[in-house]
């Protein structure tokens, strides 16, 4: 990691980048090149940006909030799943080059931007929707912070779905049944969250086809999360729950 | 320039951090394992069938690039092992232990244990 | 349910052989020395009720856990599915079921 000096020095290495994008659409594409210039702590989606504005209005992307909250802007950059608006081009500029793609593991709209409804259409198959175990006439209920299974759950609520585990993920690419690490993580939250009312279905939908046995712990996930979230201890909090009901029941 | 497939673009591994690497070892080393087993149950059947046979595959385990052979295997196998125990640790025990040194140190055990054996093949 | 109870045997099998193999090693440390020789291995099983359970119920779990860790490589790294996919795994695990519970009846019966 750079630190914000180092950071500021290399912003003024060189006065353009060379940026390979990805243009095209489901059926095929190829890599365009453009030359970009630098400006001091220029991040990827300023690249992005710029190109759009400046040098062809037809590139398609995605984004909204610009500061890491809505998890929008997660691209492949130079080969590696980022969210583009936190990612300095200072952190991963090679040579003066810089390669922008769309997500990993899933299809492509056009240029740089996914169709994300593969990957939250697994949410809902994870059963990672909130159960209320109350109704609007019930008290508030009490959540205490300390509590070992709020402590599990809220070490998880940071996620702002932006796929990046997702495209990191070589079970993903490999198997396309497999709910992946987001999807997952969040039906851990919810199975740990004491207002949550379904931890069986919870347990039942992460132990079928592509659930959360699939995971081969690579790690992919928690090592690229860019809020530094443990996607992958999440995964293997579920494969615990799910082996201990087997013991306890005597049955999957 | 790379291109035509998008998935040709966005389809490329991520790779390179630890976890990761000690995932494909495991997974190499297992499809290994399953490949050599099925001639090592061969030869050990030859006992019942043709003992001298089984000799003379037990002298041929004398010469040097077999003993290396060996020596991979045993370090396969001992890889498999603490690697396999490592991710029992992950997903059975509850807490969270330090994934990337542990990796690490399945590697060091498993050299200095199919290091031993090479020492006393030899 | 598949992936649930394939995966429970993979890690059950695992569990069970990883004294076995911890034994393992140390068997071949110790029998390597000097070199192999079939009088000396056949000289330590044949007859030995302990070494047929030891190697029989490595053989039974090696089948199960390879079959299944060799069922999840092919569905990930090819585009064999379904049927066939499952019938290359019982396929896989009634070789080594098989080939290994020869190699124990060698060893092993007098």
């Amino acid at each position: 990691m750079l630190d914000d000096a180092s950071i500021a020095e290399t912003d003024h290495a060189a006065d353009s980048i060379a940026v390979s994008v990805w243009r095209g659409d489901a059926s095929g594409g190829t890599w365009e090149t453009f030359t970009v210039p630098r400006q001091p702590s220029q991040t990827v989606l300023d690249i992005v940006t710029w190109i759009q504005q400046e040098a062809d209005p037809t590139l398609t992307y995605r984004f909204a909030c610009r500061v890491g909250m809505c998890g929008s802007c997660a691209m492949m950059v130079n080969d590696e799943p980022r969210w583009t608006c936190r990612t300095h081009v200072g952190r991963v500029v090679k040579d003066g080059a810089i390669s922008i793609a769309p997500l990993r593991n899933l299809p492509v709209i056009k240029d740089l931007a996914t169709d994300m409804d593969p990957f939250f259409d697994k949410w809902v198959k994870a059963e990672a929707t909130h159960h209320p175990s109350a109704g609007r006439h019930d008290d508030f209920a009490a959540v205490l912070p300390d509590d070992e299974q709020r402590v599990e759950a809220s070490a998880g609520i940071e996620c702002i779905n932006c796929a990046v585990c997702y495209a990191a993920c070589d079970t993903v690419a490999g198997n396309p049944d497999y709910l992946g690490p987001a999807a997952l993580q969040r039906a851990w939250t919810l199975y740990n969250d004491s207002r949550d009312d379904a931890g069986g279905a919870i347990l039942d939908a992460v132990s079928a086809q592509g659930g959360c046995h699939s995971c081969h712990s690579m790690g992919s996930c928690t090592h690229y999360c860019p809020n530094d979230l443990d996607p992958m201890g999440a995964i293997a909090g579920l494969k615990r729950a799910t082996a201990k009901r087997f013991f306890r029941r005597g049955r999957g | 320039m790379r291109g035509g497939d998008p998935n040709a673009a966005t389809r490329r591994p991520v790779r390179g951090h630890a976890l990761w690497y000690a995932h494909i070892i495991h997974r190499v080393s297992g499809i290994a394992l399953a490949l050599f087993l099925p001639l090592h149950f061969w030869v050990l059947s030859l006992a019942l069938t043709d003992a001298a046979r089984l000799d003379n595959f037990l002298a041929f385990t004398e010469l040097p690039f077999v003993k290396v052979a060996e020596f991979g295997l045993v370090f396969l196998l001992a890889l498999h092992l603490f690697g396999g125990m490592r991710l029992m640790a992950l997903e059975w025990l509850p807490w969270r232990a330090p994934h990337k040194t542990l990796a690490a140190g399945t590697l060091a055990v498993s050299a200095f244990v199919s290091g031993v054996f090479f020492l006393q093949a030899i | 349910m598949l992936d649930f109870r394939l995966y429970m045997a993979q890690r059950l099998s695992a569990l069970i052989m990883a004294p076995l193999v911890v034994g393992h090693l140390a068997v071949m440390i110790y029998a390597v020395q000097g070199g192999l020789s079939a009088g000396e291995i056949l000289g330590r099983t044949q007859g030995s009720l302990f070494w047929a359970l030891f190697y029989g119920g490595f053989v039974v779990a090696v089948s199960v856990h390879a079959a299944i860790g060799l069922r999840t490589v092919i569905s990930e790294w090819t585009r064999l599915r379904g049927g066939m996919l499952n019938g290359v795994a019982m396929a896989i695990f009634a070789t080594l079921l098989v080939m290994g519970g020869r190699a124990v009846l060698a060893v092993t019966l007098v």
